[in-house]
């Protein structure tokens, strides 16, 4: 394989044109490979959200009755409902036969099914910051593609710094300012945009999903703004050290213009790293941006894992936990199917 | 090469750039379409479904989230206020003076000679909100439920504790017979609930109540919608037998940054704003149609020092400093600590010396010491204290008993900004005294606290009408069994005078005896030294007075608008009428108007991008 590697300098479009017989039995032990290892992280996911959150300090059940009166009668029926009044390994071996089939037990705080809990918000977080994780990929692709290939001008100077300042830019801060210029509206500017929350409430059919999409906009504006630097620096990295290559002298050569020569031969070879990045970026949109969505009041997942985390409520952490990180493990497993895809030179 | 154009990698990576901008252009053609939906509305405001016009709405911005609409498993402030809209409690407070009780479900009450049997007269002219009439037995199936379900117990079973059995003989009577004597009975903050709907639920420990709209209740509101931290719905109940709310809505809609709540504040799109910091409160100070009420506050904030913890069992346990157990030293201490400077600087201003356990707005029980009891500031004295009692002052230390410097542990909440701001203050007036402070500030100080790991702690209680919580907290009967359990305690005092007096005052059925015992209490209390209140903390609220015309506060001289005990504040808000609305509601359709124009404009731009481009790409394909 690094005999291959080392040897094929031709651009990875070509080598894909020389697939050998054995390449469909190589890619299948190859994604079977990385299937395994990604069963093993979410079983290893699974065992260690136990463990891990019962380390918080702080009693469940002290801290939900903190400020109130509580008979000890009252204290005790909660301990048995949270079964907390079990020894450690019968918790411990509940949680695992429960959570195989998806039950991670009831929130001591909401007095509902976790699973209940996490579906009612994960898809509210997976619009905004799927919506965001397009938009600000796409602009940094397409920003970090023109700064590369004139690297050095105005263009990428002006580029790179605006990417750079905005990034350094704390969320939830750009968030407020965006709120008072373009929700509660300055001099001139009216408030054009709700303060926050994702809906008004009441409406049906078109005239919900204009009112959520209005509601959207600023958040994911804070979003795009502040994480399309990322995209754009790696892609002009990548972009940059393919410049010089002789395959695109050739491309030239061909009488292909220039336009041509950057999209289809520069490009989708420099787009390796970057489909890593968008993949991790990917992967933590499950968990969202919980700043963002605290400015912006979006009931996404967010501000449930911190209410969480502070009782701590033990089953609805683990359940969150869970969701995060099999998020990105299934979206590194998506990367790796998409790997051979993109450049036959990775897993043969 | 061969034509590489074609290879599988392009076409991939062109079908992603395709989606992508498909995507991309859906969601401005989103933004764009509120246009259609709002122009309609431009300069209406709201209109109402029966095209009756403009339709009152009164929006309460709220940050913590709803724990559960269940009341008997609901705890949080937020939820347990909208108890009190969707149920009405046997009794209610007196808006004007909250230590008084006043009918609520029940019209009268009486107690049998032996103290123990309760009997309560149930109204007859409220009816649930699917037309059944309330009944005692509906009384008397809530109570039931909570001493026999332990699912039920969750939120309220501390007022069931001392039920010997809760009966409904007919209709109209409430019969309740106590174990022991209890002066709380006019205090139940029980909400009742409809019998007839909730012997259908098979699991209260797992029941949300929010399935179901309209939730059928009985109060002055009817809850008709609910989503999770976006916002609760209610309208008014027409039916109510104290009389109809005015507003046509009321929402709570959810904000989980108060800043922008303070925003949406100015712009109109909310009616109400609680919990403001003293600079949010100084930004809105003089804003156009915007009043702030300074409240007075149902907290005190107070120091608890360490009287060395104990068990029932009589187990000692914890680490708090030996000098602590001195009477001298802890009023030494007190002597120190400058009140007013701790209102002006940390509360800049909104809130109020400390002086007794209760807060001043409970006018029946709230008590201050005499002039020679009282613990004024007076550092002088502080000292001379200290000395007298044996503490020395060598090279600016003060030594304890055994000669060596002492050191003092100070505990803070984290989430607290006041705390760490007073213990500044603090660490500098004891550092006068020779004393050393080390200020340790946690997220969850509950570990600590119940091992009795601290010296001083900063404490804090919400006092309810009834003062009985906040005295039960400093009984022996409320320290933890062993070490290891967890009991009711606040901070582990124990002493026989305190318990005598609490339970004669909660055997005392006559108001003004029992408050005379209560302010005993807190006499003994503040002597102590173990409890020393620095102040009662205001509540900083603001609403918009063209939204809002009135609105009854609790206590109605300087008191809250949210988190009262009662429905008083939305039950009587009266709408300010149409005129200011109409503009708010028409300055923000030409906003949206604008703002939509912006996006089909980007819109526009994006198209002709993709458009330019695929030209292009078909340029090549000659």
């Amino acid at each position: 394989m690094s005999a291959t590697a080392t040897a094929t300098t031709a651009p990875a479009t070509a080598a894909a044109k020389e697939r050998r017989p054995g390449a469909a039995r190589a890619y299948l032990a190859y994604l079977g490979g990385k299937l395994a290892g990604a069963a093993v992280s979410l079983f290893a996911v699974l065992v260690t959200s136990f463990f891990l959150f019962r380390i918080i300090p702080g009693d469940p059940v002290k801290s939900m009755t903190q400020g109130r009166a509580v008979s000890e009668d009252q204290l005790a029926a909660l301990r048995e409902q949270f079964g907390l009044d079990l020894p450690l390994w019968q918790q411990f071996t509940d949680y695992c036969t429960k959570a195989v089939t998806g039950d991670f037990g009831t929130s001591y705080q909401f007095h509902a099914p976790v699973s209940e809990l996490i579906w009612e918000k994960v898809p509210n977080t997976l619009l905004l910051t799927g919506v965001a994780v397009v938009l600000y990929t796409m602009l940094g692709l397409w920003l970090g593609t023109r700064a590369a290939w004139r690297h050095g001008g105005l263009g990428d100077r002006l580029n790179t710094g605006v990417a750079l300042t905005l990034w350094s830019v704390p969320g939830f801060w750009l968030g407020l300012l965006l709120i008072i210029v373009f929700s509660v509206g300055i001099g001139p500017i009216p408030g054009l945009f709700p303060t926050g929350g994702m809906e008004e409430g009441g409406k049906e059919g078109f005239a919900y999903i204009a009112d959520v999409a209005h509601h959207m906009v600023l958040p994911v504006l804070t979003l795009v703004a502040v994480g399309y630097a990322q995209t754009l620096l790696v892609m002009r990295s990548s972009l940059l050290d393919e410049m010089g290559s002789d395959y695109l002298t050739t491309a030239r050569a061909k009488g292909l213009r220039d336009d041509l020569v950057r999209r289809r031969h520069a490009v989708p070879n420099a787009l390796l790293p970057t489909v890593t990045l968008i993949f991790v970026n990917l992967g933590h949109v499950a968990a969202g941006s919980i700043l963002v969505e605290t400015v912006f009041s979006w009931p996404g997942v967010g501000s449930l894992f911190y209410q969480a985390l502070s009782v701590p409520d033990l089953p609805l952490v683990q359940g969150l936990f869970v969701v995060f990180a099999g998020a990105m493990i299934l979206m590194n497993v998506l990367a790796d199917i998409l790997y051979p895809l993109l450049d036959p030179r990775v897993g043969r | 090469m061969h034509h590489p154009e074609s290879g599988p990698f392009t076409r991939l990576a062109r079908g992603i750039v395709a989606a992508a901008a498909a995507l991309c252009l859906l969601l401005l053609g989103l933004v764009a379409a509120p246009a259609s939906a709002f122009a309609e509305g431009a300069g209406s405001g709201e209109a109402t479904p029966d095209g009756k016009g403009q339709k009152d709405t009164l929006t309460v911005a709220i940050a913590q989230s709803v724990d559960t609409l269940n009341p008997f498993t609901a705890t949080r402030l937020s939820a347990t206020n909208m108890m009190r809209l969707m149920y009405d409690f046997p009794t209610n407070y007196d808006p004007k003076d909250p230590s008084k009780v006043l009918p609520g479900l029940a019209t009268k009450w009486k107690t049998s000679e032996d103290k123990l049997t309760w009997t309560y007269t149930i109204r007859d002219d409220s009816e649930w909100s699917d037309g059944k009439p309330v009944t005692a037995e509906d009384a008397a199936w809530t109570f039931n439920k909570m001493m026999t379900d332990d699912g039920a117990k969750t939120a309220n079973g501390n007022f069931v504790a001392n039920f010997d059995k809760v009966t409904a003989p007919d209709d109209r009577t409430l019969v309740i017979k106590l174990k022991k004597p209890q002066a709380t009975m006019l205090a139940l903050d029980v909400p009742i609930v409809p019998k007839h709907v909730w012997t259908k639920v098979k699991n209260i420990a797992e029941f949300t109540n929010d399935k179901d709209f309209p939730i059928v209740g009985n109060g002055p509101f009817i809850l008709t919608d609910h989503k999770t931290d976006q916002y609760v719905k209610f309208k008014p109940n027409k039916k109510f037998w104290r009389g109809a709310p005015a507003f046509d809505e009321l929402v709570f809609r959810f904000y989980k940054d108060n800043d922008a709540a303070v925003s949406a504040l100015k712009k109109g799109e909310v009616s109400f704003v609680p919990d403001l910091t003293p600079a949010q409160a100084a930004s809105l100070e003089g804003a156009a149609n915007i009043k702030v009420n300074d409240a007075a506050g149902k907290r005190f904030w107070a120091l608890a020092t360490n009287p060395g913890a104990k068990a029932k069992n009589g187990k000692k346990f914890g680490n708090g400093h030996k000098a602590l157990l001195d009477a001298d030293f802890r009023k030494a201490l007190f002597h120190a600590v400058d009140r007013k400077t701790i209102v002006d600087k940390v509360l800049q201003g909104h809130g109020v010396e400390g002086e007794g356990y209760i807060p001043p707005r409970y006018e029946d029980y709230f008590w201050k010491p005499s002039a020679e009891q009282k613990i004024a500031y007076d550092p002088k004295q502080a000292a001379a204290l200290l000395d007298k009692a044996g503490y020395k002052e060598k090279g600016g230390k003060r030594l304890d008993k055994d000669g060596k410097p002492i050191t003092l542990r100070l505990m803070c909440h984290a989430t607290d900004p006041k705390d760490k701001a007073a213990s500044k203050y603090l660490e500098e007036w004891w550092g006068e005294l020779g004393i050393k402070t080390k200020t340790t500030c946690l997220d969850n100080v509950g570990d600590p606290w119940v091992a009795g790991e601290y010296d001083i702690a900063f404490d804090g209680w919400s006092v309810n009408p009834d003062p009985d919580l906040v005295l039960a907290l400093h009984t022996c009967d409320a320290l933890p069994n062993t070490p290891k359990d967890v009991g009711l305690t606040d901070n582990f005092i124990c002493n026989k005078k305190f318990d005598s007096l609490y339970a004669k005052q909660i055997a005392e059925y006559d108001p003004a005896k029992r408050a005379a015992i209560v302010k005993d209490m807190e006499s003994w209390l503040y002597d102590s030294g173990y409890m020393n209140v620095l102040a009662y903390p205001n509540s900083v609220e603001a609403y918009r007075t063209d939204q809002i015309k009135s609105i009854t506060a609790m206590p109605a001289s300087n008191g809250n608008i949210w988190g009262q005990d009662g429905y008083w504040s939305w039950w009587s808000a009266k709408p300010a009428g149409g005129e200011a609305k109409a503009s708010s509601g028409g300055s923000s359709s030409t906003g949206m108007i604008i703002g939509i124009a912006a996006a089909a404009v980007v819109a526009a731009g994006i198209g002709g991008l993709v458009l330019v481009r695929r030209r292009s790409a078909a340029d090549d394909r000659e």
